[in-house]
Formats: C-alpha cells, sequence, structure tokens
C-alpha cells in the first residue's frame, strides 16, 4: 500500500503552520543535513535516489546539482521554479498553499547542498494564497532560527525570497526564467552556457521545480533506496497526478511513479460520466501529445511515455469523452501557444499564429484540403526550429491531433474532396 | 530582511507618496545582487500605486532604477498583468483554456459578454468592468475558473452563480477615480493586439 509522501501533511489541514509541521517531522530533514552531511553527501543521495525534475523535462536532479562548480569564486544561487502554467497542472500551486515549509526545507537542503545563499522563489502572480502561506512560512522559519543567518547555530546562511511573474508562461523554462529574474523580457538564452555554469547574474544557478525540491526532505529522512523502490528503477518516487477534463472525479492524487494510465483515468478518476465513451486523453499537459483511448495501457513514467511519442510533461492529465471536438481542443491549445510564444523566434511567432489561423477555420467550417496540407507542412517547419521547446510543444499537440483525429478536421472541410476527385478519373461531377 | 521587502503589494495598502515610492523600490533593491533585478516588483508597485502602467509612471520607475525608460516598455509590454492602458475596477479573468473549455466556459464567457456589452481584451465606457479571457489558472479540477482582479479564484462557476454574480457586480462596482470617460463609439481596448 503506497502511503502518500509529498501530500501526507496537506490533509492535516493547517500544515502551513510552522508547529504542525516540525509535529509531523518537519525540519528533521534539514537538521540532520546541517549535524552530518558535507554538501558532496547531499549530492551523493539525491543522485543514488534517482530523483528526476518534476518541471516536465525529468533531468536527473542530483547530476544537475554536480554541475555546479565547487571552486567557483562567484556566488551560487537556487532558484525555485513556481511558475506553473502548463495547462492541465495544479499540483505546485496545492503544495504551496497546503505545505509551504516542505518547500522551503527542500529548498534549504538543496541550496545547502550547491552553496548556494540566496534563493528565490520565481512565482506565478495569480497565486496569491501561495504567496501569502509562503511569506508567512519564511517569516516563521526564520524567527526560529532554521533559515537566515548561522542557522541552527551550524554558521550556514541562507535567504529565501519570492520574485512574482508578470503573466508569461515562458518564464516557466528556466533561461528564460533567469531572464525574467534579471528584469528583462522573459525571452529563453541560448544553451550552453548552462545555468549551472552562467544562470542568475552570470553565476552558477540551480533551477528546480516545487515538487522537485518537495521530495527532498523524504530522500534525506528515509533514504536514497527507498526512494529509489518507488515505481520504476528509471524514473522513481512519489508522484503528484493533476486530474481534469471530462471526468467524475478530477483532482490531484499522489500515487509512484510509472501507474498505468488507464487506471489512473478510470479506477482514481472514475471515469467518464454515465453513457459517455473516453475519446483521448492528454498526459502530461497540453504540451504533451495526447493519446486516443485505445492506447493508455501505458505507464506514466518519463520513458515509457516519451516511447509511445507522447511525454509524463507535468502530469497534468486532460480527458475528453466523445462529446469533445478534437479540433476546438487543438485549437485552444494552439490559441494558446501563439499567445504564450515570446516572439524572439520566427518559426514559433509566426508559425504558431498561421496555424491558429488555419485552425480557426476548421473551427468555423470554412477551411479547405489546402488549410489541411497547410497543417502538415507547419508542422515539419516549426519542430526543432527555435531557441526553446515551446514552439515543439505545440506542434507535438496539432501532430497528435491530426495523427490519431485526422477523420474530425476533414469533417470540418467545405469544399468537395480532390482525393476523391482523382480516383473517379478527374469526373468532379461525382464528387 | 523584513516581510514587507518580498512583497510590498501585499502590505502596502494606502498609497505612497514620491519619497515613499523611490524608499520602497531601493528596499526591494536590497534583496537582489543586481539593480534590474527589481524592475518587475517596481513595476508591480508602480501599477498598484498608480492602477496601470501609464508613460509617467514607467519614467518614475526607470528614474529610480537608473534605466533607460525603453527598457522599462520593452519589460512593461512583454508581461500580460502589466497594464499599459487604463483598465476597470473589475478585472473579469475567466480561463478558457481546455480544462475550462471542456467544462462549458465558452457559454460562460458568451453570459460575461452579453450582459456587460463588451467583447473580450475591452474595458466598458463607464470603467466599471473590463474582461479578459486568461490561460490556465492552475485550478483545473475546479473548472470552470474566475478571477476577478487579484482575489481567490470563483470554482465550479455556474451559469446561474455567474448571473447572480454580474448582478451584484454590476450593483456595487464603482468607476476607477479619475476615469475619464472616452466618446461612446470608441471600443477601449485593454492592449493592441
Amino acid at each position: 500500500m503506497f502511503e502518500p509522501v509529498l501530500l501526507k501533511n496537506a490533509t492535516l489541514g493547517n500544515a502551513w503552520l510552522l508547529d504542525v509541521y516540525q509535529a509531523n517531522g518537519g525540519y528533521d530533514a534539514w537538521r540532520q543535513v546541517l549535524r552530518s552531511y558535507k554538501p558532496s553527501d547531499v549530492i551523493g543521495q539525491v543522485k543514488a535516489s534517482n530523483l528526476r525534475g518534476r518541471g516536465g523535462a525529468g533531468f536527473p536532479t542530483g547530476l544537475k546539482w554536480s554541475f555546479i562548480p565547487v571552486d567557483s569564486p562567484s556566488k551560487r544561487y537556487l532558484c525555485c521554479n513556481a511558475d506553473e502554467g502548463e495547462p492541465g497542472t495544479f499540483k505546485d500551486k496545492f503544495l504551496m498553499e497546503q505545505d509551504p515549509h516542505q518547500l522551503l526545507e527542500g529548498m534549504a537542503i538543496a541550496a545547502y547542498a550547491v552553496g548556494a545563499h540566496k534563493a528565490y522563489i520565481y512565482l506565478r502572480y495569480e497565486f496569491s494564497l501561495a504567496l501569502e502561506r509562503l511569506l508567512q512560512a519564511i517569516d516563521s522559519a526564520k524567527s526560529n532560527g532554521l533559515l537566515g543567518n548561522n542557522i541552527l547555530g551550524s554558521g550556514f546562511e541562507l535567504e529565501i525570497y519570492i520574485h512574482r511573474n508578470a503573466g508569461a508562461y515562458i518564464c516557466g523554462e528556466e533561461t528564460a526564467l533567469l531572464q525574467s529574474l534579471e528584469g528583462y523580457r522573459g525571452e529563453p538564452r541560448l544553451k550552453p552556457p548552462f545555468p549551472a555554469i552562467k544562470g542568475y547574474c552570470a553565476s552558477p544557478t540551480v533551477v528546480n521545480n516545487v515538487e522537485t525540491l518537495a521530495c527532498i526532505p523524504s530522500i534525506i529522512t528515509k533514504g536514497a533506496e527507498w526512494f529509489a523502490a518507488i515505481g520504476p528503477e528509471k524514473s522513481p518516487g512519489p508522484k503528484l497526478y493533476c486530474l481534469s477534463g471530462q471526468i467524475k472525479k478530477p483532482g490531484l492524487y499522489e500515487l509512484p511513479m510509472g501507474i498505468p494510465l488507464r487506471e489512473l483515468v478510470e479506477h482514481y478518476g472514475g471515469g467518464c460520466q454515465d453513457g459517455r465513451q473516453l475519446k483521448a486523453v492528454i498526459p502530461g499537459g497540453v504540451s504533451a501529445p495526447m493519446l486516443p483511448a485505445d492506447q493508455i495501457d501505458i505507464a506514466m513514467d518519463f520513458d515509457n511515455l516519451a516511447a509511445a511519442g507522447s511525454m509524463l510533461g507535468s502530469a497534468g492529465v486532460i480527458v475528453m469523452d466523445d462529446t469533445a471536438s478534437i479540433v476546438e481542443v487543438v485549437k485552444r491549445t494552439m490559441e494558446f501557444f501563439s499567445h504564450e510564444s515570446c516572439g524572439k523566434c520566427s518559426p514559433c511567432r509566426e508559425g504558431t499564429l498561421w496555424a491558429v489561423k488555419i485552425l480557426r477555420r476548421f473551427a468555423d467550417g470554412t477551411a479547405t484540403y489546402d488549410d489541411l496540407a497547410q497543417l502538415h507542412t507547419l508542422c515539419t517547419d516549426i519542430a526543432g526550429n527555435s531557441f526553446c521547446a515551446l514552439a515543439d510543444g505545440a506542434i507535438m499537440a496539432l501532430s497528435a491531433g491530426l495523427k490519431h483525429f485526422e477523420s474530425e478536421f476533414t469533417e470540418r472541410i467545405n469544399e468537395p474532396n480532390p482525393h476523391a476527385t482523382l480516383k473517379l478519373g478527374g469526373d468532379s461531377e461525382h464528387d | 530582511m523584513n516581510r514587507e521587502h518580498q512583497n510590498t503589494e501585499c502590505t502596502n495598502k494606502e498609497l505612497l507618496d514620491k519619497d515613499q515610492f523611490k524608499h520602497e523600490i531601493e528596499e526591494i533593491c536590497r534583496i537582489y545582487p543586481m539593480r534590474r533585478s527589481a524592475l518587475m516588483p517596481a513595476l508591480h508597485l508602480a501599477q498598484q500605486q498608480y492602477g496601470y502602467l501609464s508613460v509617467q509612471a514607467m519614467h518614475e520607475v526607470a528614474n529610480i532604477l537608473e534605466l533607460p525608460p525603453v527598457q522599462v516598455y520593452e519589460v512593461a509590454s512583454f508581461y500580460s498583468l502589466y497594464h499599459t492602458r487604463p483598465i476597470g475596477t473589475c478585472h473579469l479573468q475567466l480561463c478558457t483554456n481546455v480544462s475550462c473549455m471542456l467544462a462549458n466556459a465558452e457559454m460562460l464567457m458568451g453570459v460575461i459578454k452579453q450582459t456587460l456589452a463588451i467583447e473580450q481584451e475591452q474595458t466598458t465606457h463607464d470603467g466599471r468592468f473590463t474582461l479578459s479571457a486568461v490561460e490556465c489558472l492552475g485550478a483545473c479540477d475546479k473548472a470552470p475558473v474566475l478571477q476577478i482582479n487579484n482575489e481567490p479564484y470563483i470554482e465550479h462557476l455556474t451559469e446561474l452563480q455567474l448571473r447572480k454574480l454580474l448582478a451584484q457586480l454590476i450593483e456595487q462596482t464603482s468607476p476607477p477615480a479619475e476615469w475619464h470617460q472616452p466618446e461612446t463609439d470608441k471600443v477601449i481596448k485593454v492592449r493592441n493586439v
């Protein structure tokens, strides 16, 4: 039986209070680290746990930390990516609202591991309750000597600050986040150099997602082997799954990594409403290619979903039943990416806009076969031709829609089918 | 560093005079190793202070942070929650992204448009309401979701609740201070798109 790890305090209802958090074992890991761990020991533990980044890319966290040069004379920084904005995702917001100390404790341990004395939580502006709870948590942690100067008499110093975004999805991309933190437009930087070498203020910087950092205290107290034994060997650990869309029991579920998508949707989510049939599932936020109903017997982890041509992403699972229009879903997704394109690279800026215009014609029922061909061309022309992965996400959503549900697109075309004409030997009267 | 320096917006309820405004921004600068990093929180503060980011407000921020004004404009125009034009007292932000769309957000959008007689990204002539379709607010399990200004979300919004809410808001909302009513046939856009 799987015991919740990340959400174990969330159900208490007042775990954002320091006393409640500490009464349930909170800050034990931080005390343990300061008492008996060298920074390299912490990195070793996190590496051994096989924890992979929960923001979407799944990069091994311990490895990311180990890229920070130990002998660098410049200051080092830790940034927590709390700019949760992938449509279909609502896990980080919940963690920050219900259990902010778990995040702060994870950040403190991470900062200690990489030698950072300043850390920033890059927070989505709209999350006002999370802001309030985090500020309160930072205050009480500081006044109890858990953050600030000479923490618990160890001589280690750490300040955690909050930096609020102002509405830009692209700032969830780590180099765009750093640009934004420096007071610039959130336009991604070319990598390399990676943030571990040249990040915030050109100094070594680690950027980690909220859920990733929230895993750290348990890895310290329960051990790397315990963590590594949960779920699949290559991407283990507890995982938050966000279930939404046309489903009976939408909500946030904590289960082991690698749970079958069908079990998640049918058992935990209760399946579709009575009388409706499952049509498709987006497994990891709208950037993740949708899977048709007959392809959801798949494990929810980074490697299995990638092998199936989709991705785990942020584990924002959006369920669509037989009343959903794939054309509308793809159109709305493309509108999102077009709106959120930072504008730096023309394939993304112009390509997503063209795609929106074409998809609106499909939605209106005024599209042509040329439009359909153009959509296919855009898929190949946009993918892989920009600085960051935003346009690739847009294209994956579009191409999965076309691949699995092309008939829904052709149904919206308002002209005779030229291919049908050709088969009939060019006799358009029979069309 | 105390709480105020981490977030001026939460604690600062009264309007500041010019010296206090400058002082607040200087305090924000202290949490960062580079002054320029204070630009985004300074713009949040200016917007709270003046209701929107007028050219004058952006110049004031540029002066304090010793930046060319154009660098302030380019940041202000990039982020969708900075308003470089006046917006209504009550900013209705309805999520229309996929999960909310599947929960009928489009119909709710229609209700708001019809009731307030404006389109998306527009403000009513009396300056009381602005309507925006926004991207995912991160509460998809409680779709459809509406946020008014920066208040906690209204979740699982039904048509009936929305109609009641709008009636109540129409009764209670006043125009912003110093609102200049434009010519009647002019559409007041939030931005040029």
